[in-house]
């Protein structure tokens, strides 16, 4: 009986928990309108520049897709063609290059390569994004795994 | 019908009768104005947007394209209207170019691409067309605007100036070589070099 009654308690208390760190969360979302009501008109930002620097970014983790470091502004990718594979296809690589995709994407879902792109990674964009020049709304506090192995290890040092 | 001709070569022979020497000079001279005049005039009328977009299959398909790129609206206000890419600027050159359009006349009346669908099918030999024609003539068009000689390659993205300075500047590619499908949307690009 007692166990039942701790268990209970517990679960009144994460409950609780729960809805209250839910509600405060709501407060406090940071999104593009701000603090302005639902009923009135924003003014716009100014849209931001696409970075356009052609310069590699680190990926945080290793399955990370890799952002497009160029502008894609209409880049046609439909069923008549593919504007990103004119320059990263494997056979198109040499004169432009660009980084060949990943030979993932040559993978169908059960894990054979097939001699094309796959169709399921067709629509580069569903993955691939290019980076606007901005502050971010929320800060970030991603760690990689590298940093947090090391924090360990000089942690386990000391 | 031999007659005819007979009769008719037989006054053009004979020198005039009822009208004065000054009056065939002067008058020729301004018939000569009213024709050639009337025939440019005609002529640019068939060099404006305002003409190519009057007809249904252009102004629902390749215009409707064109208004989201950049040669309709961009930054500075400057824009290119359907002539400007597609009609030579010289003389000679547009009228050679006018008397191919005759063809299209003849699609017009006959309907060849007067629906979506249709448009489509033939999407791919309509822009076939267009990059031999820019292949041709050295993407003539394209640099109608945009003159090599005044690029500022340090103004361009490292990756546009490295394909401009090398590529480009040696002649072994022109411009439609790889600014393909840059005002209107691409056809099926199997089989088309570079992609």
């Amino acid at each position: 009986m007692k166990t039942i009654t701790n268990n209970l308690v517990k679960t009144l208390l994460v409950s609780i928990l729960l809805t209250t760190s839910v509600f405060a969360a709501e407060k406090h979302v940071a999104t593009l309108r701000g603090e302005v009501n639902i009923d009135t008109q924003v003014k716009p930002a100014a849209i931001p520049k696409v970075v356009n620097e052609d310069i590699k970014q680190t990926r945080n983790y290793p399955m990370q897709p890799p952002v497009i470091p160029h502008k894609t502004r209409n880049y046609e990718v439909n069923l008549n063609s593919n504007k990103c594979m004119s320059c990263h296809s494997r056979t198109r690589t040499e004169e432009s290059q660009a980084p060949m995709v990943s030979v993932t994407h040559f993978m169908d879902r059960d894990g054979n390569f097939l001699a094309e792109i796959s169709p399921r990674r067709y629509f580069c964009n569903q993955c691939h994004a290019t980076q606007a020049d901005t502050k971010p709304l929320v800060d970030n506090d991603f760690i990689d795994m590298h940093t947090l192995m090391k924090s360990k290890e000089s942690a386990k040092k000391h | 019908m031999k007659e005819l001709i007979k009769i008719g070569w037989q006054t053009m022979k004979k020198p005039s009768a009822y009208f004065s020497l000054g009056f065939l000079v002067v008058g020729g001279f301004i018939a000569g104005i009213i024709f050639w005049g009337g025939f440019n005039t005609a002529l640019e009328a068939t060099n404006t947007e305002e003409f190519c977009i009057s007809c249904h299959e252009m102004e629902n398909n390749v215009y409707e394209e064109l208004k989201t790129t950049i040669h309709f609206s961009n930054r500075s206000g400057v824009r290119a209207t359907c002539p400007d890419c597609h009609v030579p600027h010289k003389w000679t050159d547009k009228i050679a170019r006018k008397m191919q359009a005759s063809k299209e006349v003849w699609g017009k009346i006959f309907g060849t691409i007067n629906t979506r669908d249709k448009f489509l099918a033939h999407r791919k030999r309509l822009a076939q067309n267009e990059w031999e024609r820019l292949k041709a003539n050295d993407s003539l068009e394209c640099r109608n605007c945009h003159n090599f000689d005044y690029m500022d390659f340090t103004a361009q993205s490292s990756r546009a100036s490295k394909q401009h300075s090398t590529s480009l500047a040696d002649g072994d590619k022109t411009c439609i070589d790889c600014h393909k499908g840059i005002a209107h949307q691409l056809p099926d690009m199997k089989g088309v070099e570079g992609w």
